[in-house]
């Protein structure tokens, strides 16, 4: 009998997440059939915030990219889709795709200058250029300047003629710009990107020492992620029909809430921006009404979590059941007693506890 | 108005960016705490000033008397409880907590007293001012305030350069583990640090209550300014601050002669060239 050393990715959890997910998004594709209007609503802004946690959380918890100034790409994505569908006619859809790529060139410029920033001061500077682009838009007077536009009638019901079939179209394509980001960021953080993600994240210089290209690395995903969080914008702006330069560039929407999601559910974990998100809309819906006592609560929450639970619910869950739903981490099963985990999230440990030892058979 | 006096108006207005960048600078150097919520802190001693001279029929520069111990202690006690908790070589930590704080404090102020305009009064201190050649006025409040910039900062490099806190306090900023092992007590240092920061928050959010109407929201702006001046002079000089303040000034009202929707653009879009072509500003702490 031969003993030798396997490598598993996926584990029992994270094979029975994957049929759960793949049967909830099943069953979110069908939901407009039998939800309501207000239902299909809130599902796209759950859809919204998840993915744009996730993006986040790629650009933040991997390359270590703190941004205050992601809203600088939701709004140029909103205004994309506004000008696109209202001096070109483009069709609304084919406006939320195209909206991605052109706030991804916009990134170029705007990322040549911010990432001359380090760490925290990225935070700021970032948060600058995202208050330069929304006071410009202000000046944009064929866009409603200051008090922005809505979006005209003709181009609302080229989306769909009824109010319900609208709101399913906009459904749809929440649900898959949502589902196409986790994907997206899924198969990048398996692949051998998302190692050298993992490698800056935890040691840039060490990163750099091996052969990553750190600068290239971090440019790249900046670009990504503003391109995907263009597209979120745009069709914010799709369902909402109406824009302004403080809607569309608000730092407390778009970036704060998204900073909460992340750090409550655990930053530098993909399942973090998804439990984040669920905690986040379960507060709303029953402490909104209280107005700024939820943001204080939510202020606070967010100090607390941070000073107990740094890595957020989804890391205690990791560390305290070995817990993942997503299989990225790696585990090497050795033969006797021994059961080295050392996940793609920081600590290797060694650990002789619980876990069966696994031994296969040449 | 003429352009001799949008200058000068700018220059002295650069001395209150000053003071809300001297405290934000102060700490960064002590221990690289970029702190988000520095803005709302600048704001939470405007409000409390105001609360001051509300119950009590005084100067709302004398209210400083009372303000500036009370964010003092503030700022140690949140320093030793919160951020030295945080201190590490993760930058994330802070930077959250920190932005925990900015929400919680918005929104608590907001709680408190309302999204209303208010104001500081200062009597006559407003209205006075002194005709100089070429059609030029300088009002005593701005003229006022950039001498107390120069004083703090002037006061801040004798502290730093003079005194024994100070060498601790560059010590720390040099090597902290080092300075610990030299027998300095860097959590209490820090808490210190933290502590005089807010009082020259303090300075900078009763003056800033005394120039303009000001409500809970406009912290998060604060911040980017006191941030664009520090960046622009260069980090690490506190004087190079203080001209980084007078260029983001003059940047404003040049701006703002030009359209007035334009100010804060103008500053903004300086900062940023500046940025481009001088990224260690203008006065960077030689190494």
């Amino acid at each position: 009998m031969n003993e030798t050393i396997r490598v598993e990715r996926s584990s029992r959890a994270s094979r029975l997440f994957a049929v759960f997910g793949f049967l909830l998004v099943g069953l979110l594709v069908a939901a407009p059939f039998f939800g309501n209007r207000s239902v299909l609503y809130l599902l796209v802004e759950i859809f919204v915030y998840i993915a744009l946690a996730s993006l986040w959380n790629l650009l933040a918890g991997y390359t270590g990219l703190v941004s205050i100034g992601q809203q600088a790409f939701v709004g140029l994505g909103g205004y994309s889709l506004f000008a696109l569908t209202i001096f070109t006619g483009m069709p609304p859809l084919l406006a939320v795709l195209v909206a991605g790529p052109i706030a991804a060139l916009f990134a170029i410029p705007t990322g040549f200058v911010v990432f001359r920033f380090k760490g925290a001061y990225f935070a700021i500077g970032s948060w600058v250029v995202a208050e330069v682009y929304r006071l410009t838009f202000a000046q944009v007077s064929v866009l409603g300047g200051g008090s922005g536009t809505s979006l005209p009638v003709e181009i609302v019901q080229h989306i769909a003629n009824s109010r319900l079939e609208r709101d399913s179209v906009i459904y749809w394509t929440g649900l898959g710009i949502a589902v196409g980001v986790l994907t997206v960021i899924y198969l990048i953080l398996r692949s051998r990107w998302g190692l050298a993600l993992t490698a800056i994240r935890d040691s840039e210089a060490a990163a750099e020492s091996v052969g990553v290209d750190n600068y290239r690395t971090k440019f790249l995903i900046y670009f990504l992620t503003a391109g995907a969080t263009g597209c979120i914008g745009a069709l914010i702006s799709l369902q909402k029909l109406r824009i302004s330069p403080d809607a569309a560039f608000s730092v407390n929407d778009w970036t704060a809430f998204v900073i909460f999601i992340v750090v409550i559910g655990g930053i530098g974990r993909m399942e973090g921006p998804l439990i984040g998100t669920i905690l986040f809309f379960i507060l709303r819906e029953f402490f909104a009404d209280l107005g700024s006592w939820y943001l204080m609560f939510l202020g606070l929450f967010a100090i607390v979590m941070m000073l107990i639970m740094p890595k957020g619910i989804a890391g205690w869950l990791a560390e305290r059941f070995e817990l993942q739903i997503f299989p990225l981490g790696r585990r090497i099963i050795l033969p006797r007693d021994k059961h080295i985990s050392f996940s793609q999230f920081g600590t290797s440990a060694i650990s002789k506890k619980r876990s069966p030892t696994k031994i296969t058979d040449d | 108005m003429d352009l001799p006096a949008t200058l000068l108006d700018g220059v002295l207005l650069g001395g209150l960016y000053a003071l809300f960048a001297a405290g934000l600078s102060l700490i960064f150097g002590v221990m690289r705490l970029v702190n988000i919520a520095h803005g709302d802190l600048i704001l939470l001693s405007a409000f409390l000033a105001l609360t001051v001279t509300t119950h009590f029929p005084i100067h709302p520069l004398l209210s400083l008397l009372l303000v500036v111990p009370l964010m003092a202690v503030l700022g140690y006690g949140l320093q030793r409880a919160v951020f030295n908790r945080t201190l590490g070589n993760d930058i994330l930590p802070p930077l959250l907590v920190s932005f925990g704080l900015s929400v919680f404090l918005q929104n608590a102020l907001l709680q408190i007293f309302r999204a209303d305009s208010q104001r500081l009064h200062a009597g006559p201190l407003e209205t006075w001012h002194i005709d100089l050649p070429f059609g030029m006025t300088m009002g005593a409040l701005p003229c006022l305030m950039f001498i107390v910039a120069v004083l703090v900062i002037g006061g801040l490099q004798l502290l730093l350069f003079r005194t024994a806190l100070g060498r601790a306090l560059r010590a720390v900023s040099d090597d902290g583990q080092i300075a610990q092992l030299m027998g300095i007590n860097n959590a209490h240092l820090y808490g210190v640090a933290m502590a005089i920061s807010l009082a020259v928050v303090s300075v900078a959010g009763v003056f800033l209550g005394i120039r303009a109407n000001f409500d809970p929201s406009i912290g998060p702006t604060r911040l980017i300014f006191a941030f664009e001046a520090i960046i622009i002079g260069g980090l690490g000089d506190l004087w190079g601050t203080l001209a980084g303040g007078v260029i983001l000034g003059v940047a404003q009202t040049l701006g703002a002669r030009i359209n007035p929707g334009y100010q804060i653009l103008a500053g903004h879009l300086v900062f940023l060239a500046i940025l481009t072509v001088r990224p260690q500003g203008f006065f960077p702490r030689s190494r």
